[in-house]
């Protein structure tokens, strides 16, 4: 099993409804996000192209913040999801300076969050919030190695790019283009 | 020198809690958590779902406020069966949990007093008194110049309750500004053609389209939630996107065909498009045929309105809107040719519109799968009360003839009937408002200021301290929608749906429903016969019981559906269908202006363009925000804190400007932003404009978050060029420029 999600990039209309569904869903403190959206603009007027991401975690199968963490809070679960042991984490940042996404952040209660793929919700077979609120339907999330999974699908006859491939660390989120 | 009805902020006397500045919590490590949750995440089983539907914006999707066991509000979610949000619903609404908990909100009612130095401030009062003042001023009022003199402007469901009372009292002289502020135009122009209006949500069919064609319309940035989600439908149908916009918006990047317009020229567009439709002899000649009148007419006004002709004025290449007619055409009749929603930009709006809705009549493209089909509404019964009085006078006697095809109030005609020197023969004396940020939401704030100075009572229904709160005499406070009953929603769509909202919690603090705070009032003017109930929950149930369900069933459902029983969703189901003109067919030409005086087709006409060194002040929607409604929800203003100035690279270069860069706006009449603004260098918008978010720039520092962040383009807005036909108020017709010093260095200005 390998949970993975796909992002439409040529339906995101970098709305943040996928990061207020996240921050309200995970008791996320305002002022921090485990998601965010970028805009990246190319070209000159009136030969533009513009694409929105909505990016988090990339639940990289070659994780450096799993690592590089000195106390094993930072670990990985079945299906491939990284997670943080709030209990064990000591908010010594390490894995947040090896993360090449800037995924993480530390809570203001001293522990390092980041996205946990809602693992509450996923356990219990439903999406992940920012998927099942997301108002383009771009987010698809599931395991990779079913085919019929949701993620499988958006993904079938598609082309799609990774961020950071060089960071070798095999991530887990693709951007469709 | 102190005026009658100071400008009063909420914050600076007599509420209890005085706000603490946002530096000093920072200061303090303090979090931007209102109220301190903590714990992991729950599961939806653990949670307490209860039906409502959002009043974050007009969209009103319906959904569930999920309440955790500690009674604590943790998240909004949609109802799948809801045709409005198909279970998803936009950032706003997702974040509309903020408003219950800012603690900014108006906390009890307040009532303004006058010191001995003449200084004014508001103090803290019981709803009693604050519930008899209003109540005496309005008997006072019908006493001496009749109901009719009190005025009202409203908007969203607090507005209906209050226009409930206000009929019942014996007035109509009432406006929104989502009329002659906004769509008001399309309205007037549909109506003509079609003989029906779009109405909201839209009637646009664009899950199934082959052809959407938005003209300065920004799905994406505006989140009309059906139709961001049917615009991503039709992505994946492979479907043509044609964007029209001097800027390159979300959905320019998402189209096939962006046409970066010259401002103020879109109806000399329009008109080479119905140009090539008709002498390239593409159009729906079946449709033109059966349904539509006017054609030769038509086929003579625009003989010389070429793409060649068009071109010189609108910028864009002839080849292009040959190639863009082109694919209309080869999409007919499943193309949407959208209405937009805020349309009041130039002054010959209604007119502009009339061109789209001709286009779409020469495509066929009204009544057909993939265009624009036909709406229903559930009809609800009204709770039995005696019928509303006569009036004397109403709205319209105010316009003295002028705007004759308005339909709804406007706006600026209430404010100026309000002020004696423009000699009205009908004046307004009073004013009550509910739903409605006035100062933020109207062009031409001196002329605001100067009618609220003139009115002798003025009361304000609302959850925060708006800047409109500030000129009131009694502020009531509204307990937010995730605390109260409502009205039925029975919105229109492909078929008709009720939904419930109810209360989730408690009100918060002293405040109250709107639907609780109009029966106070009317029980005080002896009007009991109006609000015959002690609990609006009554009305429901009795509502929803002539319709088939009960309150019981509601509260479980949220949202039920029912099957259509006006006639076919679509044109080519009916035998017979006669469109609700004079001719009963769709009007190319249109009659009803003809004898109203207007010209029967639009006609391209100049604008006046920025002078040196000056830019079109171009202002639109971010879809983390509704109006100026929305930038102190704590969820909300997280997304997205502030606007910025969007300006061309080769300004940027020509000003010096940097990407951040603060700078001050000064418009064409010398009126200058109240606040800084940031620089956003981008080659999204052209050189001759800039462009600014709009509702950020609030003035009133009890709104400890959203205070002093951006700026108002309503400020900018001191001008507007006024549509004869239906009285809107087109606001894109001011120019500004950058100031890179602090104009209020060396004075103290008034920034209210
Ligand atoms: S909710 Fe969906 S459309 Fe909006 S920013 Fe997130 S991914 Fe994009
Ligand atoms: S998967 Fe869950 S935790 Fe991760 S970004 Fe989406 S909502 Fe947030
Ligand atoms: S579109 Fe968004 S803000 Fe408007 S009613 Fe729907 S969820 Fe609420």
């Amino acid at each position: 099993m390998r949970y993975a999600m796909a992002v439409d990039t040529n339906k995101c209309v970098g709305c943040a409804d996928c990061v207020v569904a996240c921050q309200t869903e995970n008791l996320v403190p305002n002022g921090y996000c485990r998601d965010w959206i970028v805009e990246n603009v190319e070209g000159a007027y009136p030969s533009l192209d513009m694409k929105f991401q909505s990016e988090r975690c990339n639940h990289c199968e070659n994780a450096p913040c799993v690592r590089c963490c000195p106390t094993g809070a930072s670990h990985i679960v079945e299906g491939g999801i990284v997670l943080v042991t709030h209990d064990e984490c000591i908010g010594c940042g390490a894995c947040i300076e090896s993360c090449p996404y800037d995924a993480r952040y530390v809570h203001p209660e001293g522990y390092v969050d980041k996205c946990t793929f809602c693992i509450h919700r996923v356990d219990k077979g439903e999406n992940p919030a920012c998927v099942d609120v997301c108002p383009t339907y771009c987010l698809h999330f599931g395991d990779l190695d079913d085919p019929n999974s949701e993620v499988s699908k958006a993904m079938k006859d598609r082309s799609w790019y990774v961020l950071a491939p060089e960071a070798g660390t095999n991530p887990q989120i693709y951007f469709l283009r | 020198m102190k005026t009658r009805r100071e400008f009063i902020k909420i914050s600076t006397a007599g509420v209890g809690a005085a706000a603490i500045g946002l530096q000093a919590l920072k200061g303090k490590g303090f979090k931007w958590f209102p109220e301190k949750f903590s714990g992991d995440p729950v599961s939806n089983e653990d949670l307490t779902p209860y039906p409502t539907y959002c009043e974050v914006c007009f969209w009103k999707c319906a959904g569930y406020t999920y309440v955790d066991k500690k009674g604590k509000i943790r998240k909004i979610v949609g109802n799948p069966n809801d045709p409005n949000s198909n279970g998803r619903l936009c950032p706003r609404g997702t974040g509309g949990i903020g408003m219950y908990y800012d603690e900014d909100r108006l906390k009890t009612p307040l009532i303004r007093e006058t010191r001995k130095d003449g200084s004014q401030y508001f103090r803290r009062a019981s709803w009693d008194e604050a519930l008899d003042k209003i109540a005496n001023k309005m008997k006072e009022i019908k006493e001496k110049y009749g109901p009719e003199a009190f005025g009202f402007f409203h908007h969203g469901t607090p507005g209906g309750h209050l226009a409930h009372l206000m009929k019942a009292y014996g007035s109509e002289t009432d406006a929104e500004p989502a009329y002659a502020q906004c769509r008001g135009p399309r309205s007037a122009a549909y109506y003509a053609t079609y003989g029906s209006y779009i109405g909201s949500p839209e009637c646009t069919d664009i899950r199934d389209t082959r052809c959407l064609v938005l003209i300065g319309s920004h799905i994406g940035e505006n989140m009309h939630n059906t139709q961001v989600q049917e615009m991503s439908m039709a992505i994946d149908q492979k479907a043509t996107i044609i964007t029209v916009d001097p800027r390159f918006s979300t959905p320019a990047a998402k189209s096939k065909y962006w046409l970066p317009i010259k401002p103020s020229t879109d109806i000399a567009l329009l008109m080479a498009w119905i140009h090539v439709l008709i002498y390239e002899d593409i159009y729906n000649k079946d449709f033109v045929k059966k349904y539509t009148f006017g054609f030769d007419q038509l086929k003579e006004h625009v003989k010389d309105m070429t793409p060649e002709w068009a071109y010189g004025i609108t910028t864009i290449e002839p080849d292009l809107i040959r190639r863009t007619a082109r694919e209309m055409a080869g999409h007919a009749p499943a193309v949407v040719i959208h209405p937009g929603r805020h349309v009041v930009w130039y002054g010959d709006d209604t007119q502009r519109e009339r061109a789209m809705g001709i286009l779409t009549g020469l495509l066929g493209a009204w009544g057909y799968r993939g265009s624009l089909y036909i709406p229903e509404a559930m009809e609800i019964p009204k709770f039995p009360q005696p019928p509303y009085p006569e009036t004397k006078w109403n709205w319209k006697d105010l316009n003295e003839g002028r705007f004759p095809l308005a339909t709804m109030g406007i706006t600026t005609e209430i404010i100026r009937a309000s002020v004696p020197k423009y000699n009205y023969k009908h004046k307004v004396k009073a004013w009550l408002s509910a739903g409605t940020n006035l100062p933020l939401s109207m062009p031409d704030k001196p002329l605001f200021k100067e009618a609220v100075q003139s009115i002798e009572f003025f009361a304000v229904i609302d959850t925060m301290p708006m800047e409109v709160t500030g000129y009131a005499d009694v502020v009531l406070p509204e307990a937010t929608y995730l605390e109260r009953y409502d009205f039925i929603r029975a919105a229109q769509n492909r078929y008709p749906s009720i939904a419930l909202r109810m209360p989730a919690v408690k009100p918060k603090y002293e405040s109250k429903p709107a639907w609780w705070i109009v029966k106070q009032i009317g029980e005080r003017l002896g009007l009991h016969d109006y609000f015959n109930y002690d609990d609006y929950s009554e009305v429901l149930d009795w509502q929803f019981k002539q319709v088939g369900t009960s309150l019981e069933e509601m509260k479980k459902i949220g949202v039920k559906t029912f099957p259509r029983t006006s006639g076919p969703l679509y044109l080519d189901d009916y035998e017979n269908f006669e469109f609700n003109t004079n001719t009963g067919k769709v009007e190319l030409y249109s009659t009803e202006f003809e004898s109203a005086g207007f010209n029967p087709f639009p006609v391209y006409k100049p604008h006046p363009e920025p002078p040196q060194n000056f830019y079109r002040l171009i202002y639109g929607r971010a879809p983390m925000h509704t109006f100026s409604r929305t930038q102190n929800n704590h969820n909300l203003w997280d997304l997205m804190k502030q606007n910025t100035v969007w300006v061309h690279p080769s300004v940027a270069n020509l000003w010096s400007l940097k990407n951040g860069e603060k700078v001050w706006l000064k418009n064409q009449d010398g009126a200058l932003t109240d606040f800084s603004v940031e620089v956003r260098v981008t080659e999204r918008i052209r050189w001759d404009s800039v462009y600014m978010v709009h509702g950020f720039g609030h003035s009133d520092k009890k709104l400890t978050r959203a205070y002093g962040r951006g700026a108002s383009d309503e400020k900018m807005i001191t001008h507007y060029a006024m549509d004869p036909i239906m009285g809107g108020t087109g606001m894109r017709v001011n120019f500004v420029t950058f100031l890179k010093e602090d104009p209020y260095k060396n004075k103290k200005e008034d920034k209210g």
